[in-house]
Formats: C-alpha cells, structure tokens, sequence
C-alpha cells in the first residue's frame, strides 16, 4: 500500500509502498520481486537511512523464538522492539546488554545501527553482545552469520544501515541484575573543561553521559550535568521497592498528540534543565535510586516528542571525535552556540574502543543535538561537517538526512571496503535507501 | 487453565488473538495449513506468556479430515475460534471457477464442515463457546466482492442458526464482524483509517466480546450503522451503485 513515510525527524517525508511480512517465505517473495527495497523498523532513526520506494516493514515479523533464562540469551525474529524484550526479560532478572536512548526500536534496527548507549565505554555497541543473527540477501538466500561465521557479512551488517540484506533473526546476550533500579548520581560541572574531567574520574560506572547546554559562553563555556548510575542492588532499594525489586510501578503515558509551534520544545528543554541547574538546594552532586526506565529512555515518557519540533520537521546531528582531537569538539561547540540554531541541549558521551568495520562509534567524544529545519540549515551544517572532517570525526548515519557523498566516503575509513561487502551479498542493488543512494553506497 | 482453539492461526488477526488469551494464561492451540510455519507463533506465545502452546495441521477445505483432526487434538479446547478466510480476486473468480471455488470452499463449506465437528462435541458437553469471525462483506453483495461476500453471508447465517440452536445446551456462539482490518490480507488496498481496525483491536474487541457474552460483535461501531444504511437501499437503486 503507498503511505506516507517519514523516520522520527520528519525530514524527509516520502510516499513509500509499505509491505508486512509474517513468514520468511513471504519476505523472500517480495525481495525477489523487487528493487529499490530497504527494511524498515519502528522509524526511530531520524534520518532517511531506512526510507525507500519500497518499505519492508518488519514490526509483524516479531516473535521471540528462545529465552534462556539460565545464561540469558535471548533469540528473537529482528522486528521485535526492545521495550517488548524488556517487559519479558526484566522480571527474570536480565537487562539488554547495550540499549539507545529510546526503547521503541526493533532488534533489527539495533543491529543495522549498531546501536550504543550510556555504557559504551564499559560495554562497547550492540555487535559485540550477537550471538549470530540471520540475513536474508539479495540472492534471496539467508545466511546465519557472527564474528566467526562469515564475518565479512556479519560485520557489513552491524551498522550497515540494512545494505546487506533483511535482518530477519538475532540472538544475543542480556546483562544479569538483581533490580530494576538505577542507582544515580549527577554531578554538576562548570564548564566544558570540567565535565571532560568528570567523565575521566568516573569512567569505571557503566553508564555514563552528559546533558550541555550549548547557549553559555565564556567561563561557563560547555556547562552541565554529568549523569552516572549503575543498576541498583536490593540492599540500595527502598522497603517498598525491595519487596518486588525486579517489577516496575506501572504509570501512564503522556503522548504529543499533534505538532507543536517549533519553539516548544527547545521551551520546555531551557526550563527542564535550569530547574536541574538551579534547582533550589540542588548540590553539586545529588544521588537517588530511579526506576531504569526514567535513567535510560527520560523522552519515551512523552510519546511522540518529534512532534515538538513541529510540520517541518529536524535533523539530529550527532558526530564524534577522537580524545586527542578535544580540540575539534570545542570548535565545533563554539560554532553551534554562536549560531544559536540547535537544540538548547545537547548530549556529551565519551567512548570507548571499538573494533568495527562501518559502526559510527570510535573511541572518543560524541555530541548529538537537534536542528529544527529552516532555511540555510544545511549549509551550516555542511560548514560543521568539514570541521568533523578536518578533526578525523564522523557523523551517526541513523540520525544522518542530508550528509554529502564526499563527507560520507572521507570520514568513515572502511567505506570502500564496507561498498565492496555490500555489493558481494546485495548484487542488483535490491536494497536501497534514499541514504544510501545520497551516498552512493548502492550507486 | 481453559484452552482455545485457533483455525488458521497463522493470520495477523489470529497472531492477535492468540496473543490476547495467552496474557491470560489460556493455553494455546493452533492450527493451519502448514503446522511448521506455526513454530515461531509456538515459540513467542511460550517466551512471552509461559502458557502450553501446540502446533496442529488443518486443512480448511480437506473436510474429510475434520473430524480427525478435532479427535486428535491433546484437549477439547473450550473455545473455538474460526479465524481462516480467503478474500480471492473477484475478477479472477468471475471467469475461473477454482478461484470461486476456493473462495467458497475456505469462506463457507470448510468452516460448517469444521464447526459442525465442533458444534456436536459441546452440545455433547453442554458447554463451549465458538467464535465464528465473518465480515460485513456478507450482509450485502456487491460487484466488487459478491463471491467472498456470499460465501461470508452464508457463514454468518449459519453462526446464527447455530446460536439459536445451541443456546438450549448452554453453548455460545459469538459472530464476530471485523469491518476493515490492517492485516497482510488488506495490505494492497487502501483503506479508510477511520473505519480500519489493528488485528489488536480486533482480539480485544473478541476478548471483551466473550466476556460479555456478546452475539453479534462490530469491532469499529461505525459499521453497524454503515451495514445498517447499506442494507435499507432499495435494490432499484443499489443495482445501479459502483460499490
């Protein structure tokens, strides 16, 4: 059927003809009947990385096929969403080994994004927790690859932007817990100089980041909340929570219902965050035990949040730098703050090593913020690209609509190696994004 | 813990549905054309729920084995649920009669030859509950779908003489209309959002609806009254209509 199609930017929107499958034969029909196809998961990447003529939809192939709760591993058809694993596993005592910010992605999606989250120095991307995993490829053949059966597909795969094929099955490893609490603890820092401080000091938490507020100049340049925590044990619960320290209180949703004027969000983000700054008898650092879900997905409380941007739509730019290029990260903080166009806040990360063929991260700096769109945009934003550039960063593809080809091939060393594997397991171009024809990775 | 039976389990709504009792710890039979497609379905009901779950070849239009199959199942589930259906080209089955054949044959004469097994047995029992879902397609022909909607509209009357002849041995029947549904059967044509219901709905909708005892289900509201203006055309000029 032809719909609307956008990811969780808005930007862009398209007319896609969307199609479901619930058995393996059915998906391998299509794919044999058609180009121009990229699997698509629940659209929470921001960008056009899995917008295409012909959308694969994979929220209906979604069965867990194995739990085992002894050693926790988890087998699962790749359109299942991580908040549905979490109400499964939780409970018996398992986390997700490496989750985003947001809970409402398919396995899939995780895997074509190599996802990373707040322990990425700790714990490294989503690819390093894969069992094995299936791919159906454009010869319409599923392959079962791991780091050690067919690797060159494995690896293309993980952060592959869905290029290689259909992701249709992953198993992989869960983190052992005795509560579904967070022991937190945020630290408030000065300036820029300060929080990189901070993150060094406490880099033995597992997870770790920091909101900035990209508007202060001066000494107060880069100033923020660095935000640690580690799952909780019984003994750090309260009375009430330790009873049943693995279940969660059920609360309601709030949910955006329509678009709001663009200025709202960034509205609301200014106050949140002053409130935490300055909030009265706010210390310097402040502990308490949360509930996960607060510490991992705070904007999963709002569904919808996008939506805050308003009609037009944004675009998250999210890049990284290694630790010796701080340098880079400070420039470009400073253009951002002089041109005042982003989101008020953004999010600092420090990564750590990882091994990877076509994965964004790398050990170093990570800051993603939002861009409402507006005229002269991504002109600016192709200005920040050079830097990134310059510096030996690169950008998120899964946040990424409108990079240029030249960025793209320049940034990411293992590109043309990346284009090779692609070419091998996808031969006719069967699958294809608007991000991967705008990069010419399937051109 | 009762249990239920899926007939063509394997569908989005059916996939819903069975999902739907299982958060309530009914254990789970299904059935298709194809038992070893319904293993993932198996396995999911099983990681998600912790229910029993089994997996069970039938064939809608092999009718002589019917009453095999119901006699092989592990338990007489306490709820039957008739969920298979074929919609078929319309145009195709206008000029090849294997096409109307089908569409008959799975719609029609495979749920009365399946139901009949079952309708006997919890007679016998003095209880069950058997959900038949049917479509608004069958309260009244039309050029665009007359074949699958005649074969609905014969199922639906069958539930219903089936209702009234089972209420004196306390088994219920409940007729279930879905209206449109998002599913992969619909997946090609566009529909109306308003009017369309998610099969989560639809297994909600039949959830609720056995609570309640209900005897007609409407899973959208909107299509009793759609249904209701439909049907009061005077055929004079719904002849005339393109629908």
């Amino acid at each position: 059927m032809q719909k609307r199609l956008a990811n969780w930017g808005n930007y862009p929107a398209i007319t896609s003809d969307e199609n479901a499958f619930t058995q393996e034969e059915q998906l391998r029909e299509y794919v044999l009947a058609n180009t121009h196809m990229i699997a698509r998961g629940n659209g929470r990447c921001y960008g056009d990385a899995s917008l295409g003529d012909h959308s694969i939809s994979m929220l209906k192939y979604d069965k867990m096929l194995a739990f085992d709760t002894e050693k926790g591993i988890m087998d699962v058809q790749a359109g299942v969403t991580l908040d549905q694993i979490l109400d499964i596993i939780v409970p018996k005592g398992w986390f997700l080994p490496v989750t985003p910010g947001t809970k409402y992605i398919t396995v899939g999606g995780a895997v074509a994004s190599d996802v990373h989250g707040k322990n990425h120095h700790v714990d490294g991307a989503f690819s390093g927790h894969i069992i094995d995993m299936d791919v159906l490829t454009g010869s319409g053949e599923t392959i079962c690859c791991s780091a050690s059966q067919h690797p060159d597909l494995f690896w293309a795969t993980c952060g592959g932007m869905g290029l290689t094929g259909v992701i249709t099955r992953v198993k992989f490893g869960l983190k052992q817990i005795s509560t579904a609490y967070i022991r937190q603890t945020q630290l408030k820092a000065k300036n820029l100089e300060e929080v990189i401080r901070l993150f060094e000091e406490y880099k033995h938490y597992t997870y770790s980041m920091a909101w900035i507020d990209c508007l202060q100049k001066g000494d107060s340049f880069g100033r923020s909340i660095l935000i640690i925590g580690e799952h909780a044990t019984p003994e750090e619960l309260s009375a009430v929570q330790r009873k049943a320290p693995l279940t969660l209180p059920a609360k309601r949703k709030l949910t955006l219902p329509f678009n709001l004027p663009s200025f709202a969000l960034n509205t609301f983000t200014v106050k949140a965050f002053n409130w935490l700054y300055y909030g009265k008898n706010y210390k310097r650092e402040m502990h308490k035990v949360i509930p996960y879900e607060p510490f991992f997905y705070p904007l999963d409380a709002i569904l919808h949040w996008n939506r805050g941007y308003g009609k037009a739509g944004f675009v998250q730019y999210q890049f990284v730098v290694s630790l010796e290029q701080k340098e880079g990260l400070i420039t470009i903080l400073k253009r951002i703050s002089d041109k005042g166009w982003g989101s008020f806040l953004a999010v600092l990360k420090v990564f750590g090593k990882q091994e990877s063929l076509i994965s964004f991260p790398m050990e170093g700096y990570t800051l993603a913020l939002d861009f409402p769109i507006r005229k002269g945009l991504f002109e600016f934003l192709d200005e920040l690209d050079e830097i990134v550039l310059q510096y030996g960063g690169r950008l998120y593809l899964s946040k990424d609509a409108r990079m240029k080809r030249e960025i793209f091939w320049n940034s990411y060393p293992n590109a043309g190696r990346f284009a090779d594997i692609v070419k091998q397991y996808n031969s006719n171009a069967r699958f294809e994004s608007l991000q991967s024809e705008r990069l010419s990775l399937t051109k | 813990m009762p249990t239920i039976l899926l007939l063509g389990a394997g569908s989005d709504m059916a996939i819903a549905i069975a999902r739907r009792f299982a958060a309530e710890k009914y254990n789970i039979q299904l059935a298709a054309r194809a038992a070893d497609t319904l293993i993932p379905q198996q396995q999911d009901l099983q990681v998600r729920y912790g229910v029993s779950v089994t997996t069970h070849a039938f064939d809608a239009t092999n009718f002589s084995s019917h009453a095999a199959f119901y006699a092989g199942l592990p338990a007489i589930p306490d709820i039957t649920i008739c969920v298979f259906g074929y919609l078929g080209d319309q145009e195709k089955a206008q000029q090849e009669w294997d096409e109307a054949a089908t569409i008959i044959d799975t719609n029609y004469t495979g749920a009365v030859s399946i139901l009949n097994v079952v309708a006997n047995s919890y007679a016998d029992r003095k209880q069950g509950i058997i959900v038949g879902i049917s479509s608004v397609a069958g309260e009244r022909g039309r050029q665009s779908n007359y074949i699958y909607g005649s074969a609905k509209a014969g199922f639906t009357a069958y539930l219903s003489g089936l209702r009234n002849r089972l209420f004196r041995s306390g088994v219920h029947v409940m007729s279930v209309q879905p209206g449109f549904v998002n599913t992969r059967m619909t997946q090609h044509l566009t529909l109306p959002p308003l009017l369309t219901a998610q099969p989560e709905a639809v297994a909600q909708a039949v959830f609720k609806g056995i609570e309640k005892k209900k005897n007609v289900l409407y899973v959208k509201w909107h299509w009793r009254y759609i249904m209701l203006i439909i049907k009061l055309i005077p055929e004079s000029i719904f002849k005339k209509l393109s629908l």
